[in-house]
């Protein structure tokens, strides 16, 4: 199969979305290749983290169509769990399992969802912590980390499900600034490795080095699709021009 | 104290009685409380309507009236006929359902949005995620409200007196017939159910101290 005629791993066609009368999302297109990674950018209410939320449908949606691998969206059920289990995401706020330890947070879905034994699970999980740089923390409860270290975790356990994608939902917006680069690295290594991501952000020293493509949102419309030095250098529209004006003046 | 020396035979076996009334009942109303909640809080409209009904129902309900049910009105249905302790068992454990589960909606709300959502987007069922995740979590704010459920639901246990079902509240009548001092006979009564509460502060403290740790 040629790369041409595989699915892309997301599409997203025509989709519109509401809260109440709010029209957060209007017919956005998008479709994320396998192995690319897209940024997403946009002021605060573009609907961003709308759209992230909405691939394994922790949003549902009003009308339009969202495929992952080339298999619709199911309505919510066993399926749907199914799918979200091949679909990584990582949140703002981290939610990792307060009760549980560490590598606990890991292991859980595989044993849980994938039926994978406990110590073939905990191995995993510890190559993973290894890989993310907190194997020493293992044992500790998600309260005891600091903010970087607790995201590289939930990061940890969103790949312990070997996804086929990962979703990153504002991961660096909640933590003090000397913690985001810890997990921006993170986040690299797995761009290099191949991962197919959607990263929604405001880092734009991220969106530069690892984007494949740049996606710019304003008032839920798609408003630019490029390349990372085209969005940065050159943007075509106003709101662009006017959001980047914003954030990059000082 | 001659009325508990002299009646120590009747005191324990109505306290035997209370105490296995509160046990069955109790075991009975956290398995149908728990599972209203997991109801009340399902993604599925017709679950969650079903819940509230129950709830609505039974917590509006007096519980001497439900008692009046299952004894008087429940016979007459012609179904499957109960034993008056039967019948009590049933009554306490229907009414005292409703209350634990408000008792643990009231823990899950407490756990945040976001433990559910990363569970869902983990790939977890419902039933995991309530049952690994939520629940779990759920528990340390449940404990002090449920041990009031569960002290209000001994007590209520005597209210099976006026069903003729044998237990501490029908103590009196006895003492009554053998025409012993009602009035301290009374107090040992109340003196039995201080006692009884007891163990449960006890365990309430207990189960407080050790989930306070656990996060």
């Amino acid at each position: 199969m040629t790369a041409a005629s595989a699915p892309p791993m997301i599409r997203v066609a025509g989709v519109d979305k509401f809260f109440g009368p709010l029209h957060v999302l209007k017919n956005v297109q998008l479709e994320v290749p396998k192995g690319q990674v897209v940024v997403v950018l946009g002021p605060s209410g573009s609907g961003k983290s709308t759209l992230c939320r909405t691939i394994n449908r922790l949003e549902p949606i009003d009308s339009g169509l969202i495929e992952v691998d080339g298999q619709p969206l199911p309505a919510e059920g066993k399926e749907l769990a199914r799918l979200r289990a091949d679909v990584g995401m990582v949140f703002q706020s981290f939610n990792l399992f307060a009760h549980k330890t560490i590598v606990e947070n890991v292991m859980l879905a595989p044993t849980k969802v994938r039926k994978t034994p406990a110590a073939e699970a905990r191995k995993t999980a510890m190559e993973l912590l290894e890989r993310v740089g907190i194997a020493n923390q293992a044992d500790k409860f998600p309260a005891q980390l600091s903010g970087g270290q607790q995201q590289r975790a939930a990061i940890a356990r969103a790949l312990a499900m070997r996804p086929k994608v990962m979703l990153f939902d504002e991961p660096t917006s909640a933590l003090d600034p000397e913690m985001v680069q810890e997990v921006l690295d993170v986040m690299t290594g797995l761009a290099k490795d191949g991962m197919t991501m959607l990263v929604v952000t405001h880092e734009m020293g991220f969106a530069r080095k690892a984007a494949d493509r740049v996606i710019f949102m304003s008032d839920g419309e798609v408003v630019e699709d490029s390349t990372p030095e085209e969005f940065f250098s050159a943007p075509k529209s106003n709101r662009a021009k006017d959001f980047l004006g914003k954030i990059l003046t000082h | 104290m001659s009325v508990l020396t002299n009646n120590l035979d009747l005191f324990l076996r109505a306290f035997g009685q209370t105490l296995q009334l509160f046990a069955v009942s109790g075991v009975l109303s956290l398995l149908l409380g728990t599972l209203l909640a997991a109801l009340r809080v399902s993604p599925v409209p017709v679950f969650r309507g079903i819940g509230t009904m129950y709830v609505t129902v039974l917590r509006n309900t007096p519980l001497t009236l439900v008692f009046v049910f299952f004894l008087f009105a429940y016979p007459l249905l012609e179904i499957v006929k109960i034993e008056p302790y039967t019948a009590a068992v049933v009554a306490l454990s229907l009414y005292t359902a409703a209350f634990v589960c408000e008792v643990v909606r009231s823990g899950v709300n407490t756990v945040p949005v976001g433990q559910a959502e990363a569970s869902r987007a983990l790939g977890l069922t419902f039933v995991q995620m309530l049952g690994t995740v939520v629940l779990p979590q759920a528990l340390r704010s449940v404990v002090p409200p449920m041990t009031s459920t569960m002290i209000a639901l001994l007590k209520n246990t005597t209210v099976a007196s006026g069903f003729a079902v044998f237990q501490a509240g029908t103590i009196r009548d006895s003492l009554s017939e053998q025409g012993e001092n009602v009035l301290f006979g009374l107090l040992w009564v109340a003196i039995g159910f201080v006692v009884l509460v007891m163990p449960l502060t006890y365990a309430q403290q207990v189960f407080e101290k050790r989930w306070s740790v656990a996060r």
